[in-house]
């Protein structure tokens, strides 16, 4: 058993000197509570709904999200709108279909399988429009960033003046959170820049708690069967190894030897 | 092969024996004679077979759904992430399972080092792991190239770079690799091939590898030769089966925790960024499990050299058996083989970790220390230490140990260690 504890101990100790190694350039970002961490983390399905809102209203307009389907707002351990307001949210955005019987593209009301409408027809627009700077698509943002929701939670309210001796140029914003300190982005949330249908005070950081909480379900949306399958498949193997190492000890105990 | 005459029960059994010994041979793998004192560094074996498996099944799955094409490759990563029925967790287990499929092989490894498994008669065994390791190596990094992220993207142009450093042709070389003149859709579709040849490759090596282990046998904590069968061993079935499973159910929680609650801690976050040829990201680092590798590259200034010291690094492990001149093969037996195997342990961690900072200032001056010290282990320590160090005496079998708890000295004979 002591062999066992030492075995154990140098895979914990790798794993923990590895998750260090990873976050080893570090910022001390914003903290919020995340419903979504933990062994029984879940989304706060609310907090998705709202943090859509947001994302539609305000992001929308710059950032795309092209992996993501409508009718994945109506899927379990998401927004879990009801499939007819996923039907109507789809409804309302024009989607270019075709080429019709006659070869000609046409406009029609989004539908369920549809993917997210994009702000831009390409990458080469998105950047003209934004002086040079290409918004990222939003689909996997949080996992392609360094401190994840953190960073994401953090930058929406990092906005400040910039310190005095730092030259920014026209259209260069300064974020204490972003990587060198210098955005493109302008700052994209402010008090009451929209009204949430819930009555729910639209405050910068609660904007930017519910918009980040959409965007990590948007990057993973299978985190909750994730957790749930997780949490069964360990307790599982813990009761199996549990039942092998009794059934080793009585195996072992013909032999004189320990195991 | 095996050590007695085996013939099936049944008629037919006995029929289909004759014309392909298949069941001789289950009946060896069954009955096979092993040391009864191995200890959980031992299960390693079992652990990697599992990871292998696992690989090419969960791979196998994801290559259905997997387009190798770089204007597709990225969305289809995210085809099977959200669209695919349990895609997340098959790719998950799949981008983990290479992580724990590293972290077993360095236990195997390491536990190899400690205990002499690749001494005398065991030097074929110890060189078809080391060739299996380099396919390992190989296979991770052109799987890590297929989602066609900023990393793979530019993990892959950094790597096939290194053939440049080869004199006169290295240029041509780059090329013919990439199949064009940067890394690009060729280059994609050959690593994806490539990718799904190599555990094939390495699963012959395998058999191989468990083939050439079957002859001379374990070595085990003791290091000393054990007799077969004899009160010193255990069949493998049931004994080390049920003790290799449930060390693999440990293991498997431990993988299970990264599959579930941290799939992504072990990747980096620039590669759910698109591969775009235009922008390179602030620091191309590889996976954790290459980094040793890529501190030992980045410490030596010139190119060519560099290349050649890493792949030295790599290469100089095939030749240990002839490294080590100690007929000991235990550590437990060598105090000051001990210590020095604990210093490698820890300049391979350090290479490891300067690997992962960027190559400047101290980090650098700590990369080619360790980097020093790692050659010098192997070429300098090692051989010198076989021929000074006194050992301590070995016990007769591997019984006393184990019966007394610890190694009996007093009841130990002085066999042919060196004393002098």
């Amino acid at each position: 058993m002591k062999n066992i504890l030492k075995l154990f101990s140098v895979i914990i100790l790798f794993s923990a000197s590895s998750v260090n190694v990873i976050s080893a350039e570090k910022v001390e970002f914003l903290k919020t509570d995340w419903t979504f961490k933990g062994l029984f983390g879940k989304f706060d399905r609310a907090s998705l709904q709202r943090g859509y809102q947001v994302y539609t209203e305000v992001c929308a307009a710059c950032h795309s999200m092209k992996y993501l389907s409508y009718r994945n707002l109506s899927e379990k351990g998401g927004p879990e709108f009801s499939v007819a307001q996923a039907k109507a949210i789809a409804a309302s955005f024009e989607v270019t279909d075709g080429p019709n019987a006659d070869g000609e593209m046409f406009q029609r009301p989004g539908k369920l399988s549809d993917k997210f409408v994009m702000p831009y027809e390409n990458v080469k627009a998105a950047e003209a429009a934004n002086g040079g700077a290409y918004p990222p698509d939003m689909s996997v943002l949080v996992k392609a960033r360094g401190g994840g929701v953190d960073y994401i939670y953090s930058l929406l309210q990092g906005y400040e003046e910039a310190p005095s001796g730092m030259i920014l140029d026209d259209g260069v914003h300064y974020n204490k959170y972003m990587y060198g300190n210098k955005i493109k982005m302008s700052a994209p949330l402010s008090d009451g820049i929209i009204e949430y249908s819930d009555g729910t005070n639209a405050s910068v950081e609660q904007m930017s708690k519910d918009v980040t909480t959409f965007l990590m379900w948007a990057a993973e949306p299978s985190l909750e069967a994730r957790h749930q399958m997780g949490f069964k498949a360990i307790v599982y193997l813990i009761i199996l190894t549990i039942l092998v190492y009794f059934s080793m000890k009585r195996i072992w105990s013909r032999v004189k030897s320990e195991v | 092969m095996s050590d007695h005459e085996y013939t099936p029960k049944s008629k037919a059994g006995k029929w289909f024996n004759d014309r392909l010994p298949l069941l001789t041979l289950a009946n060896h793998l069954t009955d096979y004679p092993t040391p009864k004192n191995l200890n959980y560094w031992w299960t390693f074996g079992g652990i990697l077979t599992f990871c292998l498996i696992t690989q090419i099944v969960t791979g196998l799955v994801l290559a259905m759904h997997y387009i190798a094409h770089a204007d597709m490759a990225f969305e289809s990563v995210e085809h099977i992430m959200r669209d695919v029925n349990y895609g997340w967790l098959i790719r998950y287990i799949h981008a983990n399972g290479a992580s724990m499929f590293f972290l077993a092989v360095y236990i195997h490894i390491f536990r190899s080092l400690f205990y002499g498994s690749y001494k005398s008669p065991r030097e074929i065994i110890w060189i078809i792991g080391i060739i299996i390791y380099l396919l390992m190596m190989a296979a991770a990094f052109m799987g890590y190239v297929l989602p066609w992220g900023q990393m793979s993207f530019w993990g892959a142009t950094v790597i096939t770079n290194l053939f440049s450093a080869i004199p006169f042709v290295g240029e041509g070389v780059v090329t013919w690799l990439w199949g064009g003149y940067s890394v690009d859709n060729p280059t994609l579709t050959r690593f994806f091939t490539l990718h799904y040849l190599i555990p094939f490759l390495i699963l012959g090596l395998v058999v191989l590898h468990i083939w050439a282990l079957h002859v001379p046998g374990n070595n085990n904590p003791v290091g000393i030769d054990v007799k077969k069968p004899s009160k010193d061993t255990v069949p493998f079935h049931p004994y080390i089966v049920i003790k290799d499973g449930f060390a693999l159910l440990m293991f498997m929680i431990v993988f299970a925790f990264f599959v579930f609650y941290a799939p992504n801690i072990l990747g980096h976050a620039d590669n759910y960024i698109e591969a775009n040829p235009l922008v390179t990201p602030a620091h191309i680092v590889p996976e954790w499990y290459l980094l040793p590798f890529y501190a030992i590259l980045r410490s030596v200034p010139d190119k060519l050299l560099g290349v050649v010291a890493m792949l030295s690094a790599i290469l100089i492990l095939a030749v240990l058996p002839w490294l080590d001149t100690s007929k000991i093969r235990s550590a437990v037996f060598r105090p000051l083989y001990k210590q020095f195997y604990w210093i490698l342990v820890a300049d391979v961690l350090i290479l490891g970790y300067v690997g992962a900072m960027p190559a400047e200032g101290l980090y650098l001056l700590i990369a080619r220390v360790a980097t020093a010290y790692y050659f010098l282990h192997f070429l300098v320590i090692l051989p010198v230490l076989g021929l000074k160090e006194r050992t301590i005496p070995l016990p007769l079998s591997i019984t006393e140990p184990v019966l007394g708890g610890s190694p009996n000295m007093a009841m130990a004979k002085k066999n042919e260690s060196k004393i002098e």
